[in-house]
């Protein structure tokens, strides 16, 4: 019996965990995903430069000119112009997302509970709570939830958690012509990420990897993975990221013991001299 | 060439130089400031605490003052962080121990009351017997407020800060007490202020052996020697070691010269201060470094036995 | 394809993923690049070479799939003793006029068919017009006689294919490697691929879009793939096809129901002045007699009954006099030069931006300050509703905002969201679209719009009694509107289209149309779109719930056939070349005498059998046999060669774009012998392989933007994801002209110059051409100076020079200087580029005043 997120956060029963395989080997960067993401959501344009939504300017970033997820980009999809080993070029397409994560760093670090699991085992900020601390933005191993200039709170993919309750799958995977971004349940997808892998590898395509399918990874498995044509890094992704917040119980133990040092240290400071100097 | 203090450049292909953490969105001087004077807070009220019960009462006026004036003005920067003051009061909504700010901040919200209890009742003498309970609750809340925040920025997928889980709340530990020390120098004369000079070099010689510790990266798990390079080069580099000769020079001072002369306390508890203060702000930029380069993210990453077993050929 | 036509290459990823091989030929490596197997950067107006060389490689191989060749195609036909080719003539073929730059085509006939009179120069215009030239739907010329002198050996040293082998003879991997930049590795692998997957088991597609439409040889390319997909047995059959990919929705609607000055309804040439007086005189040279344009006059008396109604009767030729005739040309260039010369007065722009989206930009412009008056009707205010206060001549003084004196007209227009009509797309299918809102506003549709001027006007020359209104007068206008606004209904506009009977019920097939005037229709490819009085283009039954051909979602002209000519998937004798590619067949259990059958709808007449053998004299598809599956031809083949009908060349031969930085090695001959070029002072082209301009340039679009960006630069969403102007160029040009990624470049030609910022990018290579490096500057043209993104108009680069059969602009190739930096601002602008034409020594060229 797998973990189930949604189980374990408190709903006795709950649909599938569903989520998104994203197989860039047939991306073609079109970025319709981006582009329905934000009419889906209503997200402002907030052009490639976040720090200063006033400029729309080139990046020079091959076709690539919105730069990162953030907080009003919920789909980005990344282009690498890279030599191979046969002296070609391959341009590397991938549409990232949020990663949905089975343990979920900035569900556990938000301290207004602004984040949470929903059934679907999605994690969704709720904005009339989030009060804008920004820890969540910091504690994301993938760097994709961000804090919003001038609205002050923080937002990401709700894995169009609205659709999901009407029965529709995600704006980003409907729009995708390709099925490069496939929707589903997590356990489908995963078969068929694996089978998808098998027929590259069977191909001759040796650098196709799976990334985020693993449960066994620091994030317990990604609700969103990925079919991967080069390292992770490659594409801006961390090659094993991990929810730091697994290590909780002993950075509490650590403060805990500075504390008493802390306490400890001023005995000893005033004890050691009782009744000098008044 | 590098300069001693850097690694040597590593190879593997990063995404257009973009970092793949976002870069903290907690603003200078707002966080590193609210981590002094949570500090600076949490050990006065401690000392504060300390001088009651030994029967000290000028350093004990002094702590009540100091841990109220520092708790609410870190209060205040984290109001400022927020945007707007209600929204700290969201904090208070829930409590989550899952989230260290969530602690915190029910941490904080008691300190805040207990300290300005204290002070009050010390500026105006009224409730004198409430004054003393509220210290000798500081006195618990006290140290926890100094060192939460090294549980605050460990708990965070920020290179430099999460590898230093075990560091950042001794670290804070001590400088918080250098701080409260130096301050307690600086305002309280020299015949009075020996528990606190004696703090004071407690908490600087732990500020410094940790510090030396996580410049080193000691404990740091895969590639200490980069994930630890923040912390040694750049702003954050300059602000730790302006911290260490600070430290240094403070601890020398309060060692030395202090205990007989006032202007050498107050030059001494300042440096102590000031040090304290620029070790939180190296702290602050050695993970806004850790986040803006992704070499910090993803060499110690690879060099894991999970990515180096799953790589394809 | 995954660049601009991104849903549509959805399928050829899943052909990819069922094994399918994709190659790619495009100058730069694009987003179809990544996902194909092999990309092959060429040197954008070498295809010819390219193709040639696969028809060369075909030949001389022996690959061809013969049994399709001699049976369906024109290669076993003998040509006339006069014909020349271009290997005899040094690249002009027989017939060529210097004086008129244009050919007489009567030696390129077959043998044994009377040559006609040449169609000379008219007295209007220089200007061929057998069936229009730019009759794009098998409207075949007359004459080219119904049976041929054929040599099925193909041994016959003037048959079609032994002229074939010859002239493509020269086409070799080599040249292609010396004028492509393809290199013989690279070449063979896809030969290989293309011969080994074609044949009766297997089938090739090429799929093409304006990178080889857009030159002075654009449809001489589109022969080239024709002429080998036809010796593959690649046409008619599932899998093959030349497939077109339109710049636009609806493109292929446009020209079904044209937009275009030369063409009627239904790819019906539109009528000469003085030389079609009457109906009869008209369709003599309409159209072939045999074949199914053998029932031309069905065709057209329809579509005079659909617009003169009553008042169209056999005795007044249906009103045939009512059609306006054509003096020469009047397509959208030679109408550019028309304005700037004070012989057009007004204008109107319906969805169009050639301030932005039209070659020669400049001129563009100055002619729309020349006019009376400009309607445009769009979306937004694009540049060509703006260019009077805010265009590039403003800035360089060359216009000034109160000496123009336009009256511009600017009619908001509702969007396909905001109003019912139809798509026709490039694979002739009909798909209705619903009104999903109202639109915003004062917009309305164009449809509204047109309807309305005409009611209007209508009402004013109600009283008239001068005989020139008559056909305004006596138009079929009345259409039944709904609403506040009065939209007429779309739907009844399809039904007019559809056509009726004697009974005014819908007519459900072309082959119901009458020549009698009982019928009228007012497209007859079009008719069967309303059969049964049902929306048939409405129809949107999921393809899970029919067939894989799925002949349930919307419609297809003609009969809702979905493969032309798919009697060409079965043999000669009728059965399906394999099992592997069953598509149509006859059976001869079916009906009374067996009938034709398949997944789709035969495109033959259904009991036709494969035996058939017409009757000496007979006309229409009674001329045809059994085993002629061109039913549009009028002798029923696929044509290799054509012996009629293109006004530059029976064959496709290389010629070099008019700007280029090579001499052509293959010919004397450098460019398309009759291209149509203007010479005037706004449009001097560039000398060949020059030092000035010595860059090769090529322009595209981005999957991000929409054409000449009125639909994308206007909205938040698609203009972040390209914000800005940029060129792309190899490092190795970065390198020679000091340009960096991010930073500026200016791009110069003789017409103007641009600014744009620079990409370095690996996907632009630099080529070896005849032995040295020619770099390629790539331009997407989407900027203007209008809209949410600005920048210069790539355009504005380019020179007008058109092909002579359909005159489309040579937008893909010419050639241009780089530098590194921002161009000047003002008249310091016109400064640098009448430097760089003083250093070309072009400064004096060009006819017109300055």
């Amino acid at each position: 019996m797998t973990y189930d997120p949604a189980r374990s956060s408190g709903y006795p029963d709950p649909p599938q965990r569903v989520g998104f395989f994203t197989d860039t080997s047939i991306c073609i960067g079109c970025k319709a995903c981006e582009v329905a993401c934000k009419e889906w959501n209503g997200l402002p344009a907030d052009g490639p430069l976040p720090e200063d939504a006033s400029v729309l300017e080139l990046t020079g970033m091959s076709y690539d000119n919105t730069g990162a997820l953030g907080a009003s980009t919920w789909r980005h999809v990344a282009f690498v112009e890279k030599q191979n080993d046969a002296g070609g070029l391959n341009w590397l397409m991938a549409s990232d997302v949020c990663k949905h994560c089975t343990h979920a760093a900035c569900l556990d670090v938000c301290p207004t509970g602004a984040l949470f699991r929903t059934e679907f085992s999605s994690v969704v900020v709720q904005q009339d709570v989030c009060n804008g601390c920004a820890y969540c933005v910091s504690a994301c191993p993938y760097g994709v939830i961000d804090r919003r200039e001038g609205d002050g709170r923080a937002w990401k993919c709700t894995l169009c958690y609205d659709r999901l309750r009407g029965g529709l799958e995600p704006a980003c995977a409907k729009a995708c012509p390709t099925d490069s971004i496939q929707f589903g349940p997590l356990d489908e997808l995963r078969e068929r990420a694996d089978q998808r892998l098998a027929r590259l590898h069977s191909d001759g395509v040796t650098e196709a990897r799976l990334y985020g399918e693993d449960p066994a990874d620091g994030v317990g498995g990604a609700g969103a993975f990925f079919l991967l044509l080069d390292e992770p890094e490659t594409y801006g992704l961390p090659p094993d990221p991990v929810a730091t917040t697994r290590d909780l119980p002993a950075m509490w133990r650590w403060a805990a013991g500075a504390a008493l040092g802390l306490a400890g240290g001023v005995a000893v400071a005033f004890l050691g001299a009782r009744g000098r100097g008044r | 060439m590098n300069a001693p203090e850097q690694v040597d450049p590593v190879q593997f292909t990063d995404y257009y130089g973009r970092p793949v953490l976002k870069v903290t969105r907690w603003k200078s001087p707002h966080m590193p400031g609210y981590l002094f004077l949570g500090g600076l807070s949490g050990a006065a009220s401690t000392m504060a605490a300390a001088a009651e019960a030994t029967g000290r009462p000028r350093l004990a006026r002094q702590g009540r003052l100091t841990a109220a004036v520092a708790a609410v003005g870190g209060a205040g920067l984290l109001v400022a962080e927020l945007g707007r003051p209600e929204r700290f009061l969201n904090m208070l909504r829930v409590f989550k121990p899952s989230s260290p700010m969530s602690v915190g901040s029910w941490i904080l919200a008691a300190h805040g009351g207990v300290t300005t209890a204290a002070a009050a009742s010390t500026v105006t003498g009224v409730a004198p017997r409430a004054g003393r309970a509220a210290v000798a609750v500081s006195a618990v809340t006290g140290p926890l407020v100094a060192t939460y925040t090294g549980v605050l920025l460990a708990d965070t997928a920020v290179p430099a800060w999460h590898a230093a889980h075990r560091h950042l709340p001794p670290l804070f530990a001590g400088s918080a007490l250098a701080a409260a020390g130096g301050a307690a120098m600086v305002m309280v004369p020299v015949a009075a202020a020996g528990p606190a000079r004696r703090a004071a070099l407690l908490g600087a010689l732990a500020e410094l052996a940790v510090t030396a510790s996580l410049e080193r990266g000691q404990g740091f798990g895969e590639e200490p020697r980069l994930v630890s390079e923040p912390y040694r080069i750049g702003r954050a580099g300059t602000l730790l070691r302006a911290a260490r000769l600070l430290a240094v020079a403070g601890a020398a001072g309060t060692a030395l010269a202090a205990g007989r002369h006032r202007a050498a306390a107050v030059a001494a508890g300042a440096a102590l201060l000031a040090g304290s203060a620029c070790t939180r702000f190296g702290v602050y930029h050695a993970g806004v470094l850790a986040g803006r380069d992704p070499k910090y993210t993803v060499v110690p990453q690879r060099a894991r036995p999970r990515v180096q077993e799953s790589r394809p050929g | 394809m995954a660049e601009c036509h991104p849903v549509g290459f959805q399928w050829v990823v899943e052909a990819r993923q069922r094994g399918a091989k994709v190659f790619h030929i495009d100058p730069r490596f694009t987003r179809t690049s990544a996902l194909a197997d092999r990309h092959l950067p060429i040197r954008a107006g070498s295809d010819v070479v390219f193709l040639g060389a696969l028809i060369n490689h075909v030949l001389a191989g022996g690959h061809d799939f013969r049994e399709y060749v001699v049976a369906y195609t024109n290669a076993a036909t003998i040509l006339s003793d006069d014909f020349r080719d271009t290997e005899d003539l040094d690249g002009l073929f027989s017939g060529y006029d210097p004086e008129s730059r244009s050919y007489d085509p009567a030696s390129w006939a077959y043998r044994g068919v009377a040559a006609e009179p040449a169609a000379g120069a008219r007295e209007e215009e220089d200007v061929r017009h057998e069936h229009g030239p730019e009759a794009q739907y098998e409207a075949t010329p007359a004459q080219t006689g119904p049976a041929p002198e054929r040599d099925e050996t193909l041994q016959h040293p003037r048959c079609v294919y032994q002229v074939l082998k010859r002239h493509f003879a020269r086409y070799t991997p080599e040249l292609v490697e010396e004028l492509c930049g393809i290199p013989p590795e690279a070449f063979a692998e896809v030969a290989d691929a293309v011969v080994r997957c074609s044949g009766r088991d297997r089938t090739t597609a090429w799929v093409y879009s304006v990178g080889w439409t857009q030159h002075t040889v654009g449809v001489q390319y589109i022969r080239t793939a024709a002429i080998l997909q036809l010796l593959l047995g690649n046409i008619g059959r599932p899998g093959g096809g030349i497939l077109a990919l339109r710049g636009h929705a609806s493109i292929q609607g446009s020209t079904d129901i044209p937009t275009l000055y030369n063409l009627l309804p239904g790819y019906l040439p539109m009528p000469f002045a003085h030389e079609h007086e009457d109906l009869d005189s008209y369709l003599a040279g309409a159209a072939g007699d045999t074949g199914f344009w053998g029932r031309k006059r069905s065709y057209m008396v329809s579509l005079l009954k659909a617009w003169w109604g009553d008042a169209a009767t056999a005795d007044n030729d249906f009103r045939f006099g009512h059609l306006p005739r054509l003096t020469g040309d009047h397509g959208t260039y030679r109408t550019v030069m028309d304005q700037i010369d004070g012989k057009v007065k007004g204008y109107f722009l319906t969805g169009e931006n050639p301030a932005v989206g039209s070659a020669g930009g400049k001129m563009q412009r100055l002619g729309l300050a020349a006019l009376d008056w400009l309607v445009v009707r769009d979306l937004t205010l694009i540049e060509s509703a703006t260019f009077w206060k805010e265009g590039p001549e403003i800035e360089t003084g060359e216009l000034s905002t109160p000496e123009i004196g336009t009256e511009v007209f600017f009619l908001p227009a509702a969007a396909h969201t905001e109003k019912d009509g139809t798509f026709t797309n490039t694979q002739r299918l009909l798909q209705w679209h619903h009104k999903a809102v109202e639109p915003p506003g004062d917009a309305r549709s164009d449809l509204w719009f047109f309807y309305h001027l005409g009611r209007r006007i209508r009402a004013r020359l109600a009283g008239s009694d001068d005989p020139r209104d008559l056909p305004l007068q006596e138009l079929t206008w009345d259409y039944p509107t709904e609403g506040e606004h009065e939209e007429p209904s779309a739907t009844a506009v399809l039904r007019e289209i559809n056509g009726v009977g004697p009974d005014g019920a819908a007519l459900s097939s072309f082959t119901e149309l009458e020549d009698d005037g009982s019928t009228a229709a007012g497209c007859w490819i079009y008719t069967g779109a309303f059969a049964g009085e049902v929306n048939q283009t409405a129809r949107r039954r999921p393809g899970t719930e029919q067939s894989w051909v799925a002949p349930e979602w919307g419609w297809a002209w003609p009969a809702n056939r979905r493969i032309l000519y798919n009697r060409a998937s079965a043999d000669p004798d009728g059965r399906p070349w394999s099992e592997r590619k069953r598509y149509v067949w006859w059976d001869p259990d079916r009906g009374d005498q067996g009938e034709w059958t398949g997944h789709d709808v035969p495109d033959f007449e259904r009991a036709k059998p494969p035996g058939h053998r017409p009757e000496p004299g007979a006309t229409a598809e009674h001329a045809l046999a059994g085993d002629d599956p061109f039913i549009m031809q009028t002798d029923g083949k696929g044509w290799l060669y054509v012996p009629k009908g293109l006004v530059d060349g029976p064959l496709p031969a290389h010629y070099e774009p008019q700007e280029s930085p090579v001499v052509n090695p293959l010919y004397g001959q450098q460019s398309n012998p009759a291209r149509r070029v203007f010479r005037r002072r706004r449009n001097r082209y560039h000398p060949v392989g020059g030092e000035v301009y010595p860059y090769a340039v090529t322009t595209y679009r981005l999957t991000e933007h929409h054409t000449a960006g009125g639909m994308s630069r206007t909205l938040a969403y698609l203009s972040e994801l390209q914000p800005e102007l940029f060129c792309e160029v190899s490092p190795e040009l970065a390198a020679e002209r000091g340009l960096v990624n991010g930073g500026w470049a200016t791009i110069i030609t003789a017409r103007t110059a641009i600014e744009a910022r620079v990409l370095v990018t690996r996907r632009i290579a630099p080529l070896r051409i005849r032995g040295r490096t020619v770099h390629q500057v790539g331009l997407p043209y989407h900027w203007g100076h209008a809209g949410s993104v600005t920048g210069d108009a790539v355009n504005d680069l380019l020179p007008i020079v058109l092909d002579p059969n359909v005159g489309i602009q040579e937008s893909k190739a010419a050639t241009c200087d780089v530098r590194a930096g921002r161009r000047p601002r003002g008249p310091a602008l016109t400064a640098l580029v009448r430097g760089h034409r003083r250093a070309a020594g072009l400064e004096n060229e060009g006819d017109d005043e300055p």
